[in-house]
């Protein structure tokens, strides 16, 4: 009696599933083209056409960007001559944007130390600025020009790229506790070891007006310099 | 010898092409001596523009300038990977890896993949007549004093733009700064010489001469109205000149006005 109402129940189990085998469910694969062509190499019964949909992702054909090196930053080291008051070290920042092979732009601040006048050296105890005062900083905005462009040798195996610029703009300068409107012009010589360093040499003139020492003159503050810049 | 794929020496090797650019070693010595700069990003294995030379033969130079020597060149059928740019110089590298700078007017006879012509963007009317941001600095004149400026302006539609200006005037009796942010409003963009008005609003400091007059520093709200005209140069270039009429609010009992001639080289992007 047990065993055939068991046999009972396990019928009815299976006889569904049977019926299952031939639903296609969504995680069956549906069955491939090629697997239902005839295996006789006839070809397939035209009368049955099949639609292609193809659907092809186009790829996009991306343009390699040209980078634009134009920028040139680096830093500066050198002496700077303060009209009446010596000859002390200087150092700066140096920007440049390279519009064309013969003009750019070029900013550049930089920084130095006062020190005494002859008087003030003279008289021991005197002082005319305090020391807050005696520090000397300036900006500049020039545009350059390059000229006599070249290759300079190094030995037998190296040659560098060279170029002669001139300077010349305007700017500001702040010393002795005020600020003074400033022309700036000077010349550089510019060595390229590689094509994204190069190492100038240059001499700049900061003339500005001051009345600092009792009657106005125009002053020139002669720097010259050593420099490293990186274009990027 | 295979001439469509080969660079061709210009000068025999006991010249200057032999001659091997600066080391790297000494370059690495001499970038350590400058503090704080920054090492150009690694050449990362990166795709190059490829060009093909469909002149006779490609000149390369050794600098980005007419002045400097052609050393090498690229026959017609050779190609070459285009590197960088620098101003109108183009940077390139040929199947054999010799490097060298062709001009822009070289580069204009290459030929891409398919067949079709060079061409680059370096800048022109259309992007001066419709564009996102322009900068751009002015020497002038403020209220009789020296003035140094610069401004950034972001544009709207192609006549309206928002402007942040920046200034300092240097003067016989007193310094400052002034901060200005405002509207800009170009009548006829595409004309090559435009006229243009701004309106806005900002602040002056005065710092009074030391020397001369013993004053407190002071701070003022200000409005300025203006005119000015820009003329398109070349390329991203243009010229701006402006008058601007300043109204400082002071704390005294009447207010004062200041006139700002400026005359500056601006750029677009």
């Amino acid at each position: 009696m047990e065993t055939r109402s068991r046999v009972l129940l396990l019928t009815l189990l299976l006889a569904p599933l049977t019926g299952c085998a031939s639903l296609h469910w969504p995680w069956q694969h549906k069955p491939v083209a090629a697997a239902e062509a005839p295996q006789d190499g006839s070809e397939p019964v035209a009368a049955t056409p099949r639609i292609i949909d193809p659907q092809v992702a186009r790829r996009t054909i991306k343009v390699p960007k040209i980078d634009a090196k134009n920028v040139e930053f680096g830093s500066y080291y050198g002496a700077l001559s303060i009209e009446d008051f010596g000859s002390n070290p200087v150092y700066g920042l140096r920007a440049a944007y390279h519009v064309t092979e013969d003009f750019y732009f070029e900013a550049n601040v930089g920084r130095s130390t006062a020190g005494k006048t002859s008087f003030e050296t003279l008289n021991g105890s005197l002082q005319l600025l305090k020391p807050d005062e005696r520090r000397f900083s300036y900006y500049n905005l020039s545009l350059g020009y390059n000229f006599l462009p070249g290759e300079v040798y190094l030995g037998r195996n190296r040659a560098m790229n060279s170029a002669l610029y001139l300077l010349g703009g305007i700017g500001s300068t702040k010393f002795a506790g005020d600020q003074h409107f400033t022309v700036n012009f000077g010349a550089g010589y510019r060595v390229l070891p590689t094509d994204w360093l190069a190492i100038h040499l240059d001499m700049q003139d900061l003339v500005f007006q001051s009345d600092l020492l009792g009657k106005n003159k125009l002053t020139n503050n002669l720097g010259a310099h050593l420099g490293a810049t990186v274009f990027f | 010898m295979a001439h469509s794929t080969s660079t061709i020496p210009l000068i025999p090797p006991s010249r200057s092409t032999d001659r091997r650019r600066f080391g790297a070693g000494w370059s690495l010595a001499l970038l350590l001596c400058v503090a704080g700069l920054l090492a150009p990003v690694a050449q990362a294995a990166k795709e190059y523009l490829q060009l093909f030379v469909a002149e006779p033969y490609l000149e390369l130079h050794i600098g980005p300038g007419r002045g400097y020597a052609v050393t090498q060149v690229v026959p017609r059928g050779g190609s070459v990977d285009v590197l960088y740019r620098r101003t109108e110089w183009f940077r390139v590298r040929s199947e054999r890896g010799v490097e060298g700078w062709v001009s822009q007017a070289d580069m204009a006879l290459t030929t891409r993949a398919d067949g079709s012509l060079f061409t680059f963007d370096f800048g022109n009317r259309a992007g001066y007549q419709s564009h996102h941001w322009e900068s751009g600095v002015f020497a002038g004149d403020f209220g009789g004093a020296t003035l140094l400026s610069a401004y950034l302006a972001r544009s709207l539609t192609d006549q309206l733009g928002v402007e942040f200006t920046a200034s300092q005037f240097l003067g016989n009796a007193s310094n400052g700064y002034t901060l200005d942010l405002g509207l800009s409003h170009v009548f006829a963009p595409e004309w090559r010489l435009s006229p243009f008005v701004t309106l806005g609003t900002g602040m002056i400091h005065v710092q009074p001469k030391v020397t001369l007059v013993q004053q407190a520093d002071r701070t003022d709200q200000t409005a300025y109205v203006g005119a000015g005209l820009r003329y398109y140069w070349t390329r991203r270039f243009f010229v701006r000149a402006e008058y601007r009429s300043h109204l400082v609010f002071t704390s005294r009992n009447a207010n004062e006005e200041i006139d700002e001639w400026k005359l500056g080289l601006a750029f677009f992007y």
